[in-house]
């Protein structure tokens, strides 16, 4: 009867750098995985119909909603969460810091959707217009912040980057 | 005594960012304990249905379910089978207290039926479709127009007729201002707001500790005082036997400040189970069962003279209640007051009816209700400017309150009986401080400029008022320990307003340190007695009172024991950084842990100066008349008639929310305000067809506004302090979104004044628009 909750199967992938390998039904998602089996509770959900952004992750490298992903299609996968952004050493990432000199969070629970869109973003366009930033977020809601503090963040933090890689 | 550069009025880092920046914030959903289980409601999928009978047995027998409990499961447990919320008024004319979980009849969609215990949610889930209620559908009670015409169906078969409760608001000789005034408009206004939708949905989770015999809920909540006297109450506990804590959580918007039927079951199930219960909201059911704000049908008449002074307004009002009484009387309360806040007006009579249909129940979303009375009279404005010939803002400069009206005392009384009594403040110079900003005498040139090239741009002002500051109190208290550290308790309740940071810089700027430094409990019941949380833009006013009166008194007392311990005066003593010393003299110095152990006491031994022992102050400021924010904004638009868009291309918000602790945070929930009040005026609306069936029920049917749709709000600040508190401040939470809808609403009508169209409703979609231009009284 409760034949999908014992279908399980085994996955090996790397989550922020480690390798993990963990027995999981087949029907649990990536963002249930991500939270709830490994504890990562910085992704969020909140709308499980892959809307709000509010749980999205970097699955090599590229922005995903983790409440439409399976944790099995993540096998062999390489996955970045809120968790790992900032490296070893490091307080916040230049974003994860312009997020907070720019009011860019009040509730915080879109915030870390919007800080890995946000982070694919700034790898793949590193001088983004203002219009541009607005397009790329629309895919992360927010009710609390009117999205300017985000937008403003993102463009700083743009800024910060390309300076850090000016050689 | 010097003082150290006051802390007040400049932006500060918050205290809750590193946390949520770095996945360490804990959400009611982050509670993982031994041996949860997890729930799912059965929900009724009729607006309007009898309940035969309830067979439970195949969801019990289903693998990995613990217990599915109905209302007959869980009465022994209670002390009533209803929550009766609703705040007193003597308005209502029936009582309609939701039933915990349904008896014999279901009277909205998503009205929680019965509850599953599992293992885990999916399992929950799976078991709740093999529920199987016998339901016989009955007529629904869709629309709250019809619902009270006479032989309506009624939303609940055992009561008479709809209508919930009825009341009037007047002042002055209206008869005597409509016979005798020289105009005379009448208008129609449809005016609906959606949910809250708050991006984390609401949450519980119940532990019985059976060893303290402590029941503990933590709960995604706006007022978790007010949840623990409902526990206590309806399961007949100590209120040492129950704990509320709200952990973080992930925005409140209205909605969570309700008490609901999820919530004493999930405590009753851990009673019964003797586990953790964990219940996560899904979004589906944020759309069915969590609170809304939504339908209002006004019919109004504005009397004014030619020279576009409005003399009165009467009319009345349909506002659309709900199944049951969730919170109370208190949104058309609202709407029907903020009608005649800003302006001066003789005479005014609303006759207000709250009809009951078989929807989810209304309580406040963001603005609670005064959007819609700051709709209808800024366009009866318009529509006055239009018969006058005069200017749109002129018609408001010459009706607004002037500023040597103030104090402004209104004939009219709060929902507690205190009278309105607009506290301080200059109307006027909010709007010609926003007018100025949008360019609101160049615009008629751009605007016929745009024409000539085939655009359509328009420009709308509006002005607001808002209640702020809800008493009576809010407690605070403030503790310093013998380690030096600062540690603040409050009532008040943290939903991403930066309620936490808000009393740290209060607090540091009577105490010194740096924020971080000082420790902020929100929202615990086990730290403070009493209190109510967060809503009605209030805690600033009676939180950040309480928290500097105590920090004072902390002052106080640590100066005084230095004076005694150094045998000197107070004004031979300095503060820097919470380091009492001696002016002049490096060596006699006194931190506010050293005061906070030499006030804790040794056996046998006199405290010093006859001090009484701690360091700690507890601080209920009452104050119990509001404090009203107040503003005005201008939008712009583009419309786009071929595919009816309407795209706000620049607004302009001029407030003044009285003394600002922190501009960082009033700039940010001034945005967020406001651009909730630009998704509600052009995206968000809770459909439902005419058997009262919710029709959006996901985010590709129910639109929020994203990013990409909005224009850089800019944002004008005014400081004119507040004389009903000693800070200064008012709230300011709920101001954005106010103006929103008239100023784009004026706009849309502005852009597109070639056809001629009356735009009478909010919200207005792309499909309205074009329908407009097809039926305006110009042809296109």
């Amino acid at each position: 009867m409760n034949k999908l909750e014992h279908t399980d199967k085994d996955v090996v992938v790397t989550v922020n750098g480690k390798p993990r390998s963990e027995n999981v039904p087949v029907r649990m998602t990536l963002a249930d995985f991500l939270r709830h089996q490994l504890g990562l509770t910085g992704t969020h959900v909140g709308c499980e119909h892959g809307v709000c952004g509010a749980c999205t992750v970097l699955v090599d490298g590229k922005a995903v909603r983790s409440c439409l992903m399976l944790a099995v299609q993540a096998n062999s996968a390489d996955v970045t969460t809120l968790e790992g952004l900032a490296l070893d050493g490091e307080e916040l990432t230049p974003l994860q810091q312009a997020f907070k000199d720019h009011h860019a969070l009040q509730c915080g629970f879109c915030t870390g959707g919007m800080l890995m869109t946000l982070t694919e973003v700034l790898e793949d366009s590193p001088d983004p217009t203002e219009a541009e930033i607005r397009i790329a977020i629309s895919g992360n809601l927010c009710r609390c912040t009117g999205y300017q503090g985000i937008v403003d963040a993102a463009l700083a933090a743009a800024k910060i980057l390309r300076d850090e890689r000016r050689p | 005594m010097s003082a150290e550069a006051s802390k007040i009025g400049k932006p500060m880092e918050r205290l809750e960012d590193d946390a949520l920046l770095l996945g360490l914030s804990r959400f009611v959903d982050d509670i993982d304990l031994p041996n949860m289980v997890e729930a799912a409601f059965v929900r009724s999928p009729h607006a309007h249905a009898r309940v035969n009978g309830i067979e439970t047995s195949a969801a019990a027998d289903f693998e990995g379910v613990i217990a599915v409990l109905c209302l007959d499961d869980i009465r022994q447990l209670l002390t009533s089978d209803k929550l009766a919320v609703g705040l007193p008024s003597p308005a209502y004319r029936q009582k309609v207290d939701r039933p915990i979980l349904a008896d014999t009849e279901v009277t909205y969609v998503g009205e929680p039926v019965a509850v599953v215990l599992a293992i885990s949610r999916g399992v929950a889930e799976d078991a709740a479709q093999l529920v199987d209620v016998a339901y016989e559908p009955l007529a629904a009670v869709a629309d709250c127009r019809d619902a009270l015409q006479a032989g309506s169906v009624t939303a609940h078969t055992s009561l008479p007729d709809n209508l919930v409760a009825r009341f009037n608001m007047n002042f002055g000789d209206v008869d005597r201002v409509f016979n005798a005034a020289p105009h005379v408009l009448s208008e129609s206004f449809w005016q609906h707001r959606g949910g809250s939708h708050s991006m984390e949905c609401r949450g519980g989770v119940a532990v019985h500790d059976l060893q303290e015999d402590l029941l503990t809920f933590w709960s995604s909540t706006q007022t978790p005082l007010v949840a623990k006297e409902m526990l206590c109450n309806l399961l007949d506990r100590s209120a040492d036997s129950v704990r509320v804590v709200a952990p973080d959580v992930g925005g409140g918007f209205g909605p969570k400040l309700v008490f609901y039927q999820e919530d004493i079951v999930l405590a009753v199930a851990a009673l019964l189970t003797k586990r953790p219960v964990k219940w996560i909201e899904d979004r589906r059911e944020h759309f069915v069962a969590t609170t809304q704000e939504r339908d209002q049908y006004w019919n109004v008449e504005v009397a004014a003279n030619a020279d576009g002074i409005i003399l009165g307004v009467r009319g009345d009002l349909i506002h659309d209640h709900g199944a049951y009484t969730a919170r109370g009387v208190n949104i058309p309360y609202g709407s029907s007051l903020s009608v005649i806040l800003p302006y001066n007006i003789e005479a005014y009579a609303l006759d207000i009816k709250l009809a009951l249909t078989n929807k989810v129940p209304v309580t406040p979303v963001r603005g609670a209700g005064q959007p819609q009375g700051a709709f209808v009279i800024e366009r009866l404005l318009d529509r006055v400017a239009e018969k006058c010939g005069l200017d749109r803002a002129e018609v408001r400069r010459r009706n607004l309150v002037r500023a040597d009206q103030m104090p402004c005392e209104k004939p009219l009384k709060l929902r507690g009986g205190t009278t309105v009594k607009l506290d301080s403040g200059d109307y006027h110079k909010t709007l010609e401080l926003a007018l100025e900003k949008a360019g609101w005498d160049q615009f008629p040139d751009r605007q016929r400029a745009a024409l000539s090239q085939g655009r359509y741009i328009g420009q709308g002002v509006a002005t607001y008022v808002e209640g702020t500051g809800r008493g009576p109190f809010e407690s605070v208290k403030v503790r310093v320990d013998p380690t030096g550290q600062i540690n603040v308790y409050s009532g008040a309740a943290a939903m991403g307003q930066s309620t936490k940071s808000m009393l740290a810089q209060l607090v540091a700027d009577q105490l010194g340190g740096d924020l971080k430094s000082i420790n902020v409990t929100t929202g615990d019941s086990s730290k403070i007695e009493f209190g109510f949380g967060g809503f009605n833009s209030r805690q600033t006013v009676m939180a950040g009172s309480s928290a500097h009166a105590a920090a004072v008194k902390v002052r106080e007392k640590a100066t005084r024991l230095a004076a005694a311990l150094f045998d000197v005066t107070h004004d031979q003593l300095e503060w820097n950084d919470g380091i009492i010393s001696v002016s002049g003299s490096s060596n006699r110095t006194l931190s506010l842990g050293e005061a906070a152990s030499n006030l804790k006491g040794l056996p046998g031994y006199s405290l010093p100066a006859g001090l009484a022992p701690g360091l700690e102050f507890t601080e209920e400021i009452v104050i119990d008349d509001m404090a009203y924010s107040y503003g005005a904004a201008v939008a712009n638009v583009e419309i786009d008639i071929g595919t009816g868009e309407a795209k706000v291309t620049d607004f302009v918000i001029a407030h003044d929310c009285g003394r600002i602790i922190n501009p960082m945070i009033v700039d940010g929930q001034v945005l967020g305000g406001v651009v909730h009040g630009i998704s509600n005026t052009l995206f968000e609306k809770m459909g439902y067809d005419e058997n009262a069936q919710p029709v959006t029920t996901n985010y590709g049917e129910y639109l929020l506004v994203t990013a990409a749709e909005l224009p850089r709000i800019q944002i004008i600040h005014c400081e004119t302090p507040s004389p009903l508190n000693e800070l200064g401040v008012k709230g300011v939470g709920e101001s954005g979104v106010i103006p929103c809808a008239p100023a784009i609403v004026s706009a849309i009508e502005d852009a597109l004044s070639p056809f001629d169209v009356r735009v009478s409703q909010t919200p207005v979609s792309p499909i309205d628009i074009v329908g407009m231009i097809a039926e305006g009284r110009t042809a296109p």
